[in-house]
Formats: C-alpha cells, structure tokens, sequence
C-alpha cells in the first residue's frame, strides 16, 4: 500500500486515500454500471477506494442475496413456535418452558475447496457465532457434506481436510457434533459442499438482536486481532489495487477455536448483565457488514476510529480492516456506564477488546483513520438499495416416468444388496463422526452412532429434548426441482417423526450453480417452490437460512442442493424411539404404500448405472396423515424400533435396522409388485416399523381406521437378512461391507 | 462431602463433570477459574477436567499445568488431597508432574470418539473399589492426544506397583501396554484418558462411570 498512501497524501482533502476510481476497479468488485450508478446517486459523488469496497460487499450475492430474495420472500415464515424468523443471526423458536432454540445452517463451500480443514473449521466458527450472538449457548453442531466422486483425485484429501477441520474445532470448543450426512457424486468434483448447523439453547426472555438503538452509544470490538486474511479475495485482484506481492494472501481464513470458546464463554456471561443493546458477530464482510447491519437496524449512524481496531498486522489500510475476515471476532453496543463491567469480564477471558467507535443520529457510516475520514457513506442505501434482481429462469424439463416393468429386475438380489449396501451415499459414515466429540455437554441421547434418523439432545436439567436432522437428495431435485424440494422438507419431518418429535421449523442452505444462467435460476426457483409447498403444508417454516450460488466450474453446475436442517421437539424423554430398538420375535411393518417407484433410485444409479427417471411424487397430505400416526405410535409406546424408509428402499431401511440393533430380520413381499420395485423403491411417506406381537393387530386395525396403508412386511430374528426367494446374507457379512468400504477408500 | 472442579480457559468437560458429580454427591461442586491461588476450604475431591486447556497449544495440557491453581493442588496433592484429571485433565496431572508419563498424539494421528471397553486392572484402588469382582467397563473416550508413553523402567514400575488402574480392550491410540488410566504411589491422584464423568446418565453414555466416582468418594 505504500504507493497508494503517498498518492493520497499528495492529493488529500477531506476524504484519503484517494485513488483513482477505474472502470476497470469496479469491475473487479463485482459491481455492475447500473449498481455504480445508484452509488454515484447516492453518495452525490465518487465513492472512493473503502466506500467502493463497502459498497461491493454489502451487495455481493452473499450479502445481498441479490438472486434469490424475491424468492426467498415466498417461503413460509411465521407460525405459533417463531419468536425470530429469517433476517437475523439465526432463527429463533419457542420450545416452551421459557426456553428457546435458535439456529442455523451455512455454507462454506468455496473455502472448503481452496483449503479443506481451514475452510471447514472456519464454516463450523461462523455458525457458532451466529447462534451465540442471540445469547444462545450452542449444543449442538451438524454437517451436510457433498463431495465428489470417491476415485477422483482430489477426493481423498478433501474428505480429510473437512473431516478434520469440523472436528478440529467444534472438538475443542466443546460442542458436540451429533450428526449429518455425507454423499459423493461425480456432480461435485469441482465443488464441493460444506454446509454447517449449530443448534444453541437461550433464555426466551433473554435473546439478544442486532439493532443498535440509542444514539451517543460505545461501539466495542472483542475477539481476536484484524489481519488480511479473508479479504474479499474473490472480486478484489490486489495487484491492481496494491503492487506489493506481500499483501497477497491466501483468501481463506484461518479459524482458532480456543478463542470461540472463550468467546462464548465471555458473551454469555456479559449477556447475563444487562450491558449489551445490540451484537452482531463479524462473519462475511467482517467489519463491514456487521457495523451497517446494526446501524440500518437500528436506525442510526455509526463513527468508527479505525485506529482502535486490534491489528494483527503492521500497517493495514481502511479497506483491509474494514472488509477483513478474520474469525472470532464481534461488535457490540454496550449501555454507556457498563464499559467498565465489560471490559472486565473480557479481559479476565483474556480477549483483545477495544472500544472503536460510537452510535449517531447521522444516519451514516463514518470511518476515521489517522486522523482523516476515510469513509462517510449513508447506511440506508447500503441495505435498502441492495439490488433485488429478478432473473430470467426457465423451469427444469420433466424426466419420464418409469415404470418398473421396464427396469431390469436383478437376477442376484445377494450381489445387488451387497453393492448397495456398501455404495458410497449409504455405506457406513464412522469413520468421520468417529472424528468429532459426540458426548460433550452430557446431553446427547442419540447420535450419528445409532444411524438414527434424527440427532436427539437433551434440554439441560430437564426431560425434553430437540431432535436434528439434516437432509436433501440431490438426485431428485436434479431430475425435478420442484418435487425435490418438497422432497427434503419432507425427509426432515419424516426424520424428525421417527424419533418422536413434534416437527417445529427449518433452516436451509440452498447450494446452486451460477444464477445469471436461466436453467440454474429455474432449479433454484423450483427448488424454492417445492420446499415452500412443504412448509405449508406442514405448518413447518423457514426461521433462517442461507444461499451458496456460483458452485460451478467450467460451465458444469453441482446439482441443486438445498440442504435442509430440521428441527423438533421430544417434549418427555419417556417417549423416543430409534432404529436400535428392534427385538427378536418383533414384526415389521410398513406404513405406507408402496408403488415401487424405481426413477432416479439408488438401485437404478447403483445397480443399472442409470440416473434417469422422475423421482418419488411426495404427497403430503399422505406424508402427514403417516407421519402423525407413526409418532403417536411412539408415544403410546407401541414400536421398539422405526426409521424411515428413504434411499435403497424397503431392503436398505430393514438392514440399516438390523445392523443398528444387531439383529437379523427376515422380508417377505405381500404383494403382486415384482422384487425389484418393492424392495428398492423409493416411494415416499413411508415408515419401516418393529412392532411385538401383541401390538400387530392393534398397530394395523387402528391404521386401517384412519385409511393409512400398513402391511406386515417380516420378522426379526436370528443372524441373517433374507428375503423370500430373493436374498439370504449374513449380518456380519453386511456389516464388514457397510463398516469397510469408507476406511477402504480413505486407506487406499 | 465438598468437591470442585477446575475451570481453565477452553476446558470444556467442566459441565460434564459437574454434572456427574453433583448427580452422585447430591451437591454442585465448585467451580474453580484456574487464576485462582488456593482452592475454597475445606475441599475433600478435585477434578481436572477434559477439554482442550489453552486450545492444547504448545502441548496439551503443558500450559494449564502452570496455573496458579494447578501449584496449590500440587502441594495440597502432596498432603493427601484426591484429585482425578481426565483426559485434559489427565494431560495436565502428567504435565504438572503429578502422574509419570506423557500423553502423545494417537497412532492413528486422528481425533478418536467412541464407547471403549476397559480392563479394571487394579480392584482394590481408592478409584475402583466399588467395582467389586467386576472385570469390564465401558467409557466414552473423545481425545486426540491419548497415547500413553513412559520408558520401560517406569512402566514396569507402575505394573509392579499395581498403579495402572485400567487397560484399553482393544488399544484405540497405541498407548504402551494399553494403559488407559494410572495412579501416584500413594493412590490419592488419579488420571485416565476415557471418561467416565460422561457414563452416569443411562440415556447419555451409560452408567460404568457411577461406581468409579463412589468409589473414591466412598474413602473421603
């Protein structure tokens, strides 16, 4: 930067450095002719270097949403359990008794790919600070992770590097990371998809929100030191900018959880005074985001003294600070005469904390630097002026129907079973979550350890608990977008069910390709559509949530991934189920019917090759009529075991059961539905239950009075998996293939 | 019956194991910050608890081992006081030269979190006793840095002795001759790298830790 300060020097009035603001500057901060005119209008003249890099940032796609609000603006929202719905740090919802869950899911993808365990600890950091922002404290983390296909090269070191990177921070931070899931396909071996959610436990009457009301306030910054690391490495080539080699820094972030936790723990003991008016953590644009989102919603200006920011590094610029990404850092507006409370309980954390500015009734951004103002930009049109676009999209062309009939019936259902058993989206995930501390906090009652549909972990102190869920199925909503999306907001409710919750709301991470292509913009509207139908219909809605757009290289999409994460409650631990529970001498059941739909199947793209077809039509009415029933079926205590019927079928439901509860269980098929189609299709709404003898009949006649489909399916017992006239395969051997093939793969 | 846990900057097990002990005690221990110069009075059992003290920069354990806190428990350990660390804990015992031995990175060189069996190897210690003819037990363990290392002298030594309290069944981190917990001569400290203050809850990781804690409780 020396060139560029000596420049400014020269040239110095009232607003340094200044530099020449270039077509080809704006270019390179991704902002187009038409947005640069707003700012021109707005400002009433040039912006300069910092005031063009806060523009850029506050209406980058990440911050702005700029693709996809108009859509997001669709979604269910509100309902009975919503104190905070989408447009905060996180959602918010009531679980009762005074208490509150608030959470989140978020991507980080890029990174991720760029460096894999920085990039993945840093996306674990950020959540955790969007939830503890609002005074929660987290307990529980989750992850929905796409990578590439298992023989690509880069695969290995990428699966490697997230796994340990999770681990490596939700570990010592202390939160335990209780479940996720983990697909390949060859669609994501350019980019691959790192979506973190964290779960936190609040005080309903103690959440706090990010308006910084009141005028004459002290703005604190605690956390770690600003460096260059993170700066806005995609729409700023710094050599432009800055010729000195030294300045370019890899873009992503380095992640240090040592100082979250402090940070938690000093938050959270600071949030139980009455200190704080407003806190906001700094995660994407840093600085920047988090000081005009507090000002805009708080109705007020904000100064800033640029010099009382903790630096990391010698010599940094306005810009760099102001649009920084160094993690575990926040900003705070602190009731003037506590300064004193809180800069104690930081310093006995040990944190860096400065007091760097103040709240004014000028409605402006105003940046000091040595003594210069740097930066003074009103703060409305930052937010208010954020481009909304509406982009052309064209929606996704149907796929056929297939029928089942004109599927190839596999002529060795053993060899069959065996490879999808052992197929990598269903094959055995220990050895990640073998990676991450599942136990800490003493409060999980189920894990990724059971296999079970949903995470459950207990309210502290008392016998209620949340159950997790994150779930979407790629395939589908690549072969129709629309159907697909209501397809993963079933799944989470579907999940959520299996464990006894009371389904209550989602968060998403709705991961696409490149928006400004019309076939992109269709998936994600599809998608968005879909999803929303579901929420509706549930009464299941949206409180937060994020988009990922651009997860594409040279032109080739990932398929549209709008992960899901769910969230219910368990209100009485007396009542839960798994998938662990199956006993000898149980029946099995199925509830719901099953048509045998074998489009975009697993048994198709594992067995055939093929990834064609329509997916599963999801009903949801039906989905809601099963659904209820199962769950009252666990609270009246009538199933030792359930789960969801999903990917592979009724075949890989019934295994992943017995494998859970170490027991073999024999399959028959009742119906005219050839092999096939009823062991491996995939229709929705369907739940694989473990029933003792005593509760069949009253299971099935109370199901057939309320005109639910339930059917007698097979038995559990022994040591073997079979099937009538199909298959006959050991229970160890299914488990070696299950439990080896992931070690194999990482081992190789 | 008065117990405390110690609360160093990023331990993050002190709930877990508040939350044991005050599940078989019946009261809340207190909680400690390691900037402390002498426990509160009157303490009769001191636990150091898992987590990750200092973020485990430098070696786990080597830093928090340095407290002030950590210089008092030393000397009262001296007198006789009962003091349990695990994982970090024990870690940080080790560092403190309370327990022989060292802690390394696991054999696998990863994070490893799982229900493991142990070997009760010595029934009759201050921590064991209430296990009676009992041979197993499961704990959860969930560390990074749990291989166990001291020279041959000293291993023999703490065989012969009778000081290693538990053995890995089926060694997870490569600890030499699967030791998975270990006492001081006089039985009064005590470290392992499993956990058992997250066994006392059957809907969390089962109960095997109870007994451990009322053993030692019981000779106070």
């Amino acid at each position: 930067m020396a060139k560029s300060s000596s420049k400014s020097k020269a040239s110095q009035k009232k607003l340094a450095p200044k530099m020449k603001i270039t077509p080809e500057i704006i270019k390179e901060h991704g902002l187009s002719k038409d947005e640069y005119k707003i700012i021109l209008d707005r400002l009433g003249r040039e912006p300069n270097i910092n005031e063009l890099g806060i523009f850029s940032v506050m209406w980058s796609e990440h911050c702005s949403y700029k693709s996809s609000r108009r859509h997001l603006g669709k979604f269910l929202v509100t309902g009975e359990k919503v104190i905070q719905g989408p447009g905060e740090n996180a959602g918010v919802i009531d679980i009762g008794d005074n208490d509150a869950i608030i959470f989140k899911m978020e991507s980080h993808n890029h990174p991720s790919y760029i460096e894999p365990y920085q990039g993945a600890a840093t996306g674990v950091g950020g959540i955790m600070r969007d939830v503890f922002t609002m005074g929660a404290r987290p307990i529980a983390l989750m992850n929905a992770l796409r990578f590439g296909e298992p023989e690509h090269p880069k695969t290995r070191t990428l699966v490697s590097g997230v796994v340990a990177g999770i681990g490596g921070y939700g570990n010592c931070v202390g939160v335990p990371t209780v479940g996720g899931e983990t697909n390949f396909h060859k669609g994501y071996n350019g980019n691959i998809l790192v979506n973190a959610m964290c779960v936190g436990l609040a005080d309903k009457n103690k959440v706090f929100y990010s308006a910084a009301k009141g005028v004459g306030n002290p703005i604190f910054y605690v956390g770690s030191k600003t460096g260059r690391d993170g700066i806005h490495g995609a729409t700023m080539a710094s050599a432009e900018f800055d010729d000195d080699s030294e300045d370019k820094r890899p873009t992503v972030q380095v992640g240090d959880p040592f100082t979250e936790k402090l940070l938690i723990e000093a938050c959270l003991e600071l949030m139980d005074t009455d200190a704080i008016i407003a806190i906001q953590d700094m995660g994407a644009a840093g600085l920047t985001s988090s000081s005009v989102e507090m000002a805009d919603k708080g109705g007020v200006g904000i100064t800033l003294n640029l010099d009382k920011v903790p630096q990391r590094e010698t010599d940094m610029t306005p810009y760099e600070m102001m649009l920084s990404e160094s993690q575990e850092r926040m900003l705070m507006v602190i009731k003037p005469g506590k300064e004193k409370l809180a800069l104690d309980i930081f310093q006995k954390w040990e944190l860096d904390v400065a007091e760097i500015g103040v709240t004014t009734d000028t409605g402006r951004l105003t940046l000091k630097h040595k003594g210069k103002i740097v930066c003074d930009i009103p703060v409305a049109p930052l937010a208010d002026d954020a481009p909304n676009l509406d982009r052309p999209f064209v929606k996704t062309p149907p796929q056929d129907v297939l029928n089942a009939e004109d599927i190839i019936e596999t002529q060795d259902y053993n060899d069959a079973i065996k490879r999808m058993i052992s197929c990598p989206d269903i094959a055995s995930k220990r050895w990640i979550w073998e990676q991450y501390d599942r136990h800490v906090m003493s409060d999980t009652i189920d894990s990724s350890q059971s296999g079970g549909d949903a995470a459950i972990v207990r309210i502290h102190g008392s016998n209620k608990a949340v159950a997790i869920t994150t779930d979407v199925t790629p395939r589908y909503c690549l072969a129709d977008p629309y159907e697909g999306g209501k397809q993963c907001v079933a799944e989470t409710w579907r999940n959520l069910t299996c464990v006894g919750a009371d389904p209550i709301a989602i968060t998403d991470c709705l991961n696409f390709g490149n928006p400004e292509r019309p076939e992109i913009m269709g998936q994600l509207v599809g998608c968005i559509d879909g999803m929303n139908e579901a929420c509706r219909a549930f009464d299941y809605p949206v409180v937060s949530g994020n988009v990922s757009l651009y997860n594409e290289t040279n032109g080739q999409a990932i398929p549209p991934t709008p992960a899901v994460g769910g969230v219910g409650l368990i209100p009485d631990l007396a009542y839960f189920s798994s998938l662990e529970g199956a006993k000898k001498g149980d029946t099995l059941i199925l509830i719901g019917e099953t048509k045998g739909w074998l489009g975009a199947s697993i048994y198709l793209r594992e067995i055939l090759r093929r990834e064609d077809g329509a997916p599963p039509p999801v009903n949801l009415g039906l989905e809601k009529l099963n659904g209820n029933y199962v769950r009252r079926l666990i609270r009246n205590r009538r199933v030792n075991a359930v789960h969801d019927c999903s990917d592979g079928g009724l075949a890989v439901t019934a295994i992943e059961m017995a494998l859970a509860s170490n027991i073999g269980i024999h399959l028959k098929n009742p119906t005219h539905i050839s092999g096939h189609a009823w062991y491996f299709g995939e229709d929705q709404a369907r739940y694989l239950i473990s029933v003792e003898p005593n509760s069949v009949n009253p299971v099935i006649s109370t199901a057939q009075g309320l005109n639910i489909h339930a059917e007698i399916v097979g038995s559990v017992g022994g040591d073997m998996v079979s099937g009538d006239n199909a298959f006959d395969i050991s229970l160890s051997q299914l488990r070696k293939l299950h439990e080896d093939w992931l070690p194999n793969l990482m081992n190789s | 019956m008065r117990t405390a846990v110690i609360v160093f900057p990023a331990s993050n097990c002190d709930r877990d194991a508040a939350f044991a002990l005050e599940k078989i005690t019946g009261i809340a221990p207190e909680m400690v910050w390691h900037r402390e110069t002498s426990l509160p009075k009157n303490i009769d059992f001191v636990v150091l608890p898992g987590g990750f003290s200092y973020g485990d920069y430098l070696r786990s354990g080597a830093i928090a081992a340095r407290s002030p806190i950590v210089k008092d428990i030393v000397e009262k350990a001296g007198k006789g006081l009962a003091v349990a660390g695990f994982c970090n804990g024990f870690q940080i015992l080790t560092e403190a030269g309370l327990l022989p031995g060292a802690l390394m990175r696991n054999k696998g060189l990863k994070y490893v979190c799982r229900p493991q069996k142990l070997r009760i190897t010595n029934k009759t210690s201050r921590f064991t006793k209430q296990y009676g003819a009992r041979e197993e037990v499961i704990f959860p363990i969930a560390h990074h840095d749990g291989n166990y290392f001291a020279d041959d002298t000293t291993l023999n030594m703490l065989e012969k002795e009778g000081r290693v309290v538990f053995k890995y069944t089926g060694n997870p981190n490569g600890s030499a001759r699967d030791i998975a917990g270990i006492c001081n001569r006089e039985g009064n400290v005590f470290g392992m790298m499993p956990h058992p203050e997250r066994a006392v809850d059957a809907l969390h990781g089962g109960t095997d830790g109870i007994d451990l804690f009322k053993s030692i409780l019981g000779t106070l």
